[in-house]
């Protein structure tokens, strides 16, 4: 263990917090995890009960993951795992930035469009036409088609379209069918998202009401 | 080396064959060597439409199997001087060809040919892919209805994964009912399906007289339909003509009125 440290660990007030690194490989993590529990910060585990928080930077893990790392906690009697989390606001924008896809075609009846991550569609959706993403849809074009967003169940996904007229939009499970006053005569451009679990369609002027961007606080911080 | 168009459409009734019987006549009318290709197999009605149905000795699956040489199935229209025709089987059904087989006697049509227009049955299924097969471009027929335009836009999607390049033509149009918005009109559904227009045709009653006498509806000039329909064959051939006014009406005492200055 002469290279990079990819783990430290800090007390604070309520305990320990143990950061592990985000770029280097999660098996490689393990293992680092292991040997310093076990060999080298012997003093921790010689003590009262430890509250333990582990914080994973920008990496995401899943369930068998992340019990994993908690089970190589565990090991040691004293310490207690109080969470395990990633940086949540800053690695989504950021994954979602990498995973806009760009588009320029036309959907047309009986063609599907999927897309892992968020979409931005440069041509229209014509009726009969789908897209299904894993994250936001973004249509510079008419949205006539069908469009499902969070496809895996994010409900926070949107729908936006330079000419909202969709034969059907989803979002997560949520299934809207537009009413007709949706279809209002003015062109604006619109955007759909949930709110209580409800589908809800305003200008997209309005979408920062819908998105905290974090970014924009920081400006107001400024 | 000739060109084949495939005309199709999608959905069925929209005067696929009409469109194409009459778009073959106006090519030959304009002095080029057209031949007409039945491609719709079991439910063949190009003949009926060209007055051509008593000429038929061999077919396009005699052809195909080998039955008789390309020559001996083409019949000549007599009325023209250019315009031949290859009509389909009635009593077999589509897949009693591949579209190996099609393509090679469109091939083989394009070394005698100026033009080859080929009848797409309805559907998206092997008759359409049979049809589609030896097309070197594409007219997919629309009407104003929601229903055509939709499996229009469906067959567009199908012919650019071919890479057959499409062009667009209404059918049917009744100006009064697109004034009062009860049609679709032309601007909305060339937005919808954003392919080139190659022509409009209005609704002419004289186009179903003509289908039931055997005679294309181009071969009289008096009707608007007829117009329509040589207008599109120019535009094949690389004229530019301006669309047709369709809501002008019975000229002569407006023209007047108009030049007086009151109209």
């Amino acid at each position: 263990m002469t290279e990079k440290q990819h783990i430290v660990i800090k007390g604070v007030k309520e305990g320990l917090v143990f950061l592990l690194d985000d770029q280097c490989p999660y098996d490689a993590l393990i293992e680092e995890l292991q040997y310093k529990l076990e060999k080298t910060h012997q003093q921790l585990l010689s003590g009262p009960l430890v509250h333990v928080h582990v914080k994973l930077g920008s990496r995401r893990l899943g369930e068998e993951a992340k019990e994993k790392i908690k089970s190589v906690i565990r090991a040691q009697g004293n310490l207690m795992i109080q969470s395990i989390e990633s940086d949540a606001p800053a690695s989504q924008d950021e994954q979602g930035a990498d995973k806009l896809q760009v588009l320029t075609t036309i959907v047309r009846s009986g063609q599907i469009v999927k897309h892992d991550g968020d979409l931005l569609l440069i041509g229209d959706v014509n009726p009969g036409g789908s897209i299904l993403c894993t994250g936001d849809i973004y249509v510079l074009g008419a949205l006539r088609g069908v469009a499902h967003a969070g496809v895996e169940g994010h409900i926070d996904a949107i729908i936006a379209a330079s000419l909202m007229r969709p034969t059907q939009l989803r979002i997560a499970d949520v299934i809207s069918r537009p009413p007709e006053e949706w279809m209002s005569g003015d062109s604006a451009m619109e955007f759909a998202y949930l709110s209580e679990g409800q589908m809800q369609i305003d200008k997209l002027s309005q979408m920062h009401r819908v998105r905290n961007n974090p970014i924009m606080f920081k400006y107001k911080e400024v | 080396m000739g060109e084949a168009i495939v005309i199709t459409s999608g959905k069925g009734g929209v005067g696929k064959t009409t469109t194409s019987a009459n778009i073959g006549t106006a090519l030959a009318l304009l002095g080029k060597k057209v031949c007409l290709v039945d491609t719709d197999i079991g439910l063949r009605n190009l003949d009926v439409v060209m007055g051509l149905e008593n000429r038929i000795i061999y077919d396009l699956v005699d052809v195909a199997e080998g039955r008789c040489r390309l020559g001996q199935a083409i019949i000549k229209d007599k009325r023209f001087d250019e315009l031949y025709m290859l009509p389909a089987a009635q009593t077999k059904d589509k897949d009693s060809v591949t579209p190996e087989q099609i393509r090679d006697i469109v091939l083989e049509l394009k070394k005698e040919h100026d033009y080859i227009i080929i009848d797409c049955p309805a559907g998206i299924e092997q008759g359409f892919r049979n049809a589609v097969a030896g097309a070197d471009r594409a007219i997919v027929v629309t009407t104003p209805e929601n229903s055509a335009v939709r499996d229009a836009d469906r067959v567009i999607g199908l012919l650019e994964q071919s890479k057959i390049p499409a062009k667009l033509v209404i059918n049917r149009i009744r100006m009064n009912m697109v004034k009062s918005g009860e049609m679709l009109d032309i601007d909305e559904i060339c937005q919808v399906l954003a392919i080139d227009l190659v022509g409009i045709v209005p609704d002419d009653e004289k186009v179903i007289s003509a289908a039931n006498n055997g005679e294309p509806t181009v071969m009289n000039p008096a009707s608007k339909a007829a117009i329509a329909y040589r207008n599109i064959g120019r535009r094949i051939l690389g004229d530019m003509v301006p669309l047709m006014q369709l809501d002008e009406k019975g000229g002569a005492f407006k023209r007047i009125r108009k030049f007086l200055g009151i109209g």
